[in-house]
């Protein structure tokens, strides 16, 4: 199968006074259709600004400063601005952090719907247009009768699973979803991604899942990567990083995630993650890591093949 | 010996007034009955989702709020009737940490403020140099290199250390009972794990009893004795959290434990259809509040609300499928309480 997206050494900084925070720097891999990536990463990995330059929506202070993201063979960030809206909700979708929040107060739920149709198409029929929105709302779950609805009168889940639909309205290749169940509770948090993972096996589209619930990424994703302070230190099949993480940083992550199953006794991972600004060099994990040697301070490691899959960022390998 | 903190039959409404129009009431909590024992420390969680009415139950175990009906007592005094000094051992036996601990300091001091604060407060110290030890006391049991962390201000800080720092001035004050409402759904997943081990150390090395709120039923399972399933301002399930989370008994629980994202491969969702999780039930409902998303749902459940049935030594169910079960005589749930020495045994 061939690669619908390819991010290739991608890096975004924020410009500040101070100097540039490298929020992303050097991340690369490819997504093949109907593929569930997930992407894990704590506050200030950059999970977050990737999944904006994904869609090409970095805005100032931040900056793509170099990398490429490959869609179906076009470079999204070399492409015009014209071009950019209209591949954008077509063939790459993003549903933002906070999505429900996201939806206009003051406008129905069809009209909101409706007008991304009209963006990309043109004006409807009136007719055209119920249908429409009767397939986007019935794709994601919900009663048509809802469209008539103000975003204040559904639920949290409801309001998601309506961000789903106008993100998913125009067939597109590759969803992106940044923590789409963040605020839910978690009853509604797995209809949810129930509902996103039945939408995108329907549309046979690929998913990045940006999220720090490592739970989540197991019940949801095929593959992980793991970003910690922006880079990739990890990437491979989720199975095999569960069952062997490689990077000690991934393996500290399992290690500190509380089960339900037995008591164990509860540890985290001792120290913090880095500022960003004026990273040192060296592996960015090391400060923290168990395993940490000389060459660990002096030099970046880069990510390599461990396997056919699975890729980790470690002097150790 | 009166049990240390009780609420008997604690209900709160919100709302209901309105000067022109009559809002709707909303009902938070629900005649709640449970106690914490005096006499051995224990965690118990107090677990629900939003609208479950846990938040609200914090608020009245603090005395920020009072009851519409129904009492809280400390060692058997009404929070109601106390004297002002009663009141200032309350205030001090009962200490509370907050979700946010971004918004619980004031960026314009330094971190010392907050932590001399209390001592001040409650005369815990005179003259500086004890004061001083104190807070470098509490700032090493909950992990805290005190010279790397006073003097600073609020933003130099990390989540993780700002909320170890509301546990250490919690810890100033000696207190009985250390409230905890969401303490680590605002940290990040590696910190987390640390913070909940630093209130197991208290609740074991210094005999502080520990009330957790939460969401997260897989944290509450690993530090806590017993739980309590709030749903929608009633308790739905309670009893010693072994019993609760491995076999959870009320559909409402079941729903909860099937629900929990698990790190495990092996235990992966299933796709099926879920119950509307939105369903709210008609307002004046006399039934069971559950019964409208319940896939067990049975004529009885629609008439009247059930009562807490005793299906094992140590846990309450309030559903009719166990209605061959014993009610619970007292409405106290923590009368299903395992008494926390015995566990593991």
């Amino acid at each position: 199968m061939t690669d619908v997206l390819r991010v290739e050494d991608l890096a975004v900084y924020y410009l500040t006074p101070d100097g540039p925070i490298k929020a992303v720097d050097g991340v690369s891999f490819a997504l093949k259709a109907g593929e569930r990536l997930g992407l894990i990463g704590e506050s200030g990995s950059g999970k977050t600004t990737m999944g904006t330059a994904l869609m090409r929506l970095t805005r100032p202070p931040g900056r793509i400063v170099r990398g490429h993201v490959q869609l179906n063979g076009r470079d999204l960030l070399a492409v015009s601005e014209r071009e950019l809206s209209a591949i954008r909700l077509r063939e790459i979708a993003l549903v933002p952090q906070g999505a429900m929040n996201a939806l206009n107060p003051v406008m129905r739920i069809r009209d909101q719907i409706v007008d991304g149709i009209v963006a990309h198409e043109g004006e409807l029929l009136r007719r055209e247009s119920a249908d429409r929105v009767a397939q986007a709302l019935t794709r994601v779950g919900m009663p048509v009768a809802l469209a008539d609805r103000f975003p204040h009168e559904l639920s949290g889940g409801q309001k998601q699973r309506v961000a789903i639909a106008i993100a998913t309205m125009l067939n597109p290749r590759v969803i992106v979803a940044d923590e789409p169940t963040s605020a839910l509770d978690v009853v509604v948090q797995r209809q949810v991604m129930l509902t996103l993972g039945r939408v995108q096996e329907g549309l046979g589209a690929a998913v990045i899942l940006i999220g720090h619930d490592m739970g989540l990424m197991a019940q949801f994703a095929d593959t992980i990567g793991v970003l910690y302070a922006g880079k990739l230190v990890e990437y491979g099949p989720i199975d095999d990083v569960l069952e062997s993480p490689r990077h000690p940083y991934t393996r500290l992550l399992v290690d500190s995630l509380p089960k339900l199953d037995a008591k164990h006794e509860l540890r985290g991972i001792p120290g913090l993650p880095p500022a960003l600004l004026n990273l040192p060099p060296g592996c960015p994990f090391a400060p923290r890591c168990p395993h940490a040697f000389g060459r660990c301070v002096e030099e970046t490691p880069l990510l390599q093949h461990l396997a056919a899959e699975h890729r980790v960022a470690c002097h150790l390998y | 010996m009166p049990p240390l903190l009780e609420l008997r039959g604690a209900t709160t409404v919100y709302g209901g007034g309105g000067l022109l129009r009559k809002r709707e009431a909303v009902v938070a909590l629900d005649h709640v009955s449970f106690a914490i024992a005096d006499d051995r420390p224990s965690i118990t969680a107090i677990a629900g989702e939003s609208g479950s009415g846990k938040t609200t139950l914090g608020h009245l175990l603090l005395g920020h709020l009072s009851p519409t009906s129904g009492h809280v007592l400390y060692r058997g005094k009404d929070l109601a009737t106390m004297n002002a000094e009663e009141r200032m051992q309350f205030r001090r036996a009962v200490q509370p940490i907050f979700q946010d601990p971004f918004a619980a300091f004031n960026p314009f001091y330094r971190i010392d403020h907050v932590l001399r604060q209390p001592i001040r407060r409650f005369q815990l110290a005179t003259g500086d140099r004890p004061a001083r030890q104190l807070i470098e006391e509490a700032l090493e049991m909950v992990g805290l290199r005190p010279q790397e962390t006073l003097g600073r201000f609020p933003h130099q800080l990390s989540g993780g250390q700002r909320q170890r720092i509301m546990v250490a001035r919690a810890l100033l004050c000696r207190p009985k009972v250390i409230l905890a409402d969401e303490p680590v759904s605002m940290v990040d997943a590696s910190l987390r794990a640390t913070i909940l081990a630093s209130l197991q150390r208290l609740n074991q090395g210094l005999g502080i009893s520990v009330i957790y709120i939460t969401h997260d039923l897989t944290t509450a399972y690993q530090i806590s004795d017993n739980i309590i399933i709030l749903y929608r301002g009633s308790v739905a399930e309670a009893g010693s959290v072994e019993r609760v989370v491995q076999d959870p008994q009320h559909p409402y629980t079941q729903l909860l434990i099937s629900s929990i994202p698990v790190p495990d491969r092996k235990r992966r969702w299933v796709g099926e259809d879920l119950p509307e999780a939105d369903a709210a039930p008609p307002r004046h409902s006399t039934g069971c509040k559950f019964a409208p998303r319940c896939k067990a749902v049975m004529d009885v459940c629609w008439q009247q609300p059930p009562p807490l049935y005793q299906t094992d030594p140590d846990r309450v169910a309030a559903c009719f499928l166990y209605k061959d079960s014993p009610v619970l005589e007292s409405s106290d749930v923590a009368q299903a309480f395992r008494n926390p020495g015995a566990i593991g045994g």
